[in-house]
């Protein structure tokens, strides 16, 4: 389970998060909307400890993730995200990209980790693009090679921020169907997205961002259907 | 008809002379590198400011002439300290240092040019710190570098010709004593281009050979 509670995070005088509470719930998709500079990617590089905190605290099964004590590489094995910018590492095959870590971070030997690979490669549709080097790979793919990667990892919960934003719209399709069946496979997920046709389907429940306050939350039939925040329903009218 | 006094015997302390610049470059560019390397990643990670002291220090050693720089370590160690040693060893110290200093600049603009997207997926990976820079920053950063060391290995070597000053004889000293000697200016001095050039070609070949095997990613 994710526990945020009352959060805060500025950078300099502009304050990014305004106090956020939410849980998300073992096996629960919740996706996060919002115009840009909402906070909602900043929340998300909160919660797997990339970005510290101002105030508050974030909860991962009970460890609080911004704790002193609080072994973060350790942590961040059980939290996978996956960026906007792929971030393939360019000296690597995609085989050896989905490798590295396992071997290094939960020191798998050099076959657990390349059966591990194959699997989520295959799983993600790249069984046929192995022995290539990303820059080989079109965007899509590139992309569901880092989900890959983030999945070898065997996380507990997956964190998408804004995955399909830097592709070419004929190549978001595929990255979408991925996060479809992690999600129909029970994956717990916070995704954050411009996408509200996915948001609207794959979700249990979906999160309004602004201006760093979560306005609105709320099961997506709800939230599609009957917006209440005004600040919401001018963003759907526009989104539409 | 062409006719010179040069001997085999001749040719053997050229061949030695040669021999010296090589070990003078190599010690120098071994133990320069693996400073550069310190000093270029300390750079980097405690910035501009913690750095500055260093960054004053390495930025000496790159603007001062090298003979000066020989002429004054070798005064400072012989005459100041009171130390009894060799030449070679001062031009040693003082040529690692001077290669050091501009090989952390490359070691430096390496790291920077690793995109820090990519470092932070290696860390959100659950990447330590140290596996990220063994395993994403430095094989990306010396792809970067490569070309500029390679130049900075090169041009150590022809710098190298300067420690003739703290009485080592390395190949263009060797030249001259045999120009002074033999009263053949140009065709020794072509020998001696052609020595420097046997040994910088495969160094350079080999950096070219690794670009282009790196290029395939």
């Amino acid at each position: 389970m994710i526990e945020i509670e009352n959060v805060r995070k500025s950078f300099g005088p502009l304050e990014v998060l305004k106090g956020i509470n939410l849980t998300v719930a073992k096996g629960e998709v919740l996706t996060v909307i919002g115009g840009s500079g909402s906070g909602k990617s900043t929340l998300l590089t909160c919660i797997n400890g990339l970005e510290a905190i101002d105030s508050g605290r974030i909860l991962v099964d009970g460890v609080e993730v911004h704790a002193k004590s609080t072994d973060l590489n350790k942590l961040r094995q059980k939290i996978g995200i996956v960026f906007q910018q792929w971030n393939a590492f360019p000296h690597l095959t995609v085989l050896e990209n989905v490798m590295l870590a396992q071997v290094k971070v939960l020191r798998r030997s050099k076959a657990e980790a390349e059966a591990e690979a194959v699997k989520q490669l295959t799983h993600v549709g790249l069984a046929d693009k192995i022995k290539v080097y990303p820059s080989k790979l079109s965007g899509g793919q590139q992309q569901r090679m880092a989900i890959a990667r983030a999945l070898a990892m065997s996380p507990d919960y997956m964190l998408f921020d804004e995955v399909t934003s830097a592709l070419d719209p004929q190549l978001v399709g595929e990255v979408l169907d991925t996060l479809r069946m992690l999600a129909s496979e029970g994956m717990t997920m916070i995704c954050v997205t411009h996408e509200m046709k996915f948001a609207r389907e794959v979700s249990d429940r979906v999160a309004f961002f602004h201006k760093g306050v979560m306005a609105e939350i709320a099961p997506p039939e709800q939230l599609f259907g009957a917006p209440k925040d005004p600040e919401l329903q001018k963003f759907l009218s526009a989104t539409h | 008809m062409f006719d010179t006094a040069l001997s085999t015997n001749d040719l053997i302390f050229l061949a030695k002379g040669a021999g010296m610049t090589l070990i003078v470059t190599a010690i120098s560019v071994f133990f320069g590198t693996i400073l550069g390397i310190i000093f270029g990643v300390f750079r980097y990670q405690v910035g501009p400011w913690w750095a500055a002291p260093l960054t004053f220090v390495l930025d000496i050693f790159r603007s001062i002439p090298l003979l000066i720089q020989l002429v004054l370590a070798n005064a400072f160690v012989t005459t100041v300290l009171g130390y009894r040693i060799s030449g070679f060893a001062i031009a040693c110290g003082v040529l690692s240092l001077y290669t050091a200093a501009y090989c952390a600049e490359i070691v430096r603009g390496g790291i920077e040019a690793v995109p820090q997207t990519l470092r932070r997926a290696a860390r959100s990976l659950g990447m330590t710190w140290g596996q990220d820079m063994t395993s994403i920053v430095l094989p990306l950063a010396t792809r970067v570098a490569l070309p500029s060391w390679i130049g900075l290995a090169l041009g150590v070597m022809k710098d190298s010709a300067l420690v003739y000053i703290v009485q080592v004889v390395e190949l263009l000293k060797s030249t001259q004593i045999l120009i002074t000697r033999l009263q053949e200016p140009l065709f020794l001095l072509m020998i001696c281009g052609l020595f420097y050039f046997l040994i910088s070609f495969p160094i350079a070949r080999f950096g070219g050979y690794l670009e282009k095997r790196w290029s395939n990613d």
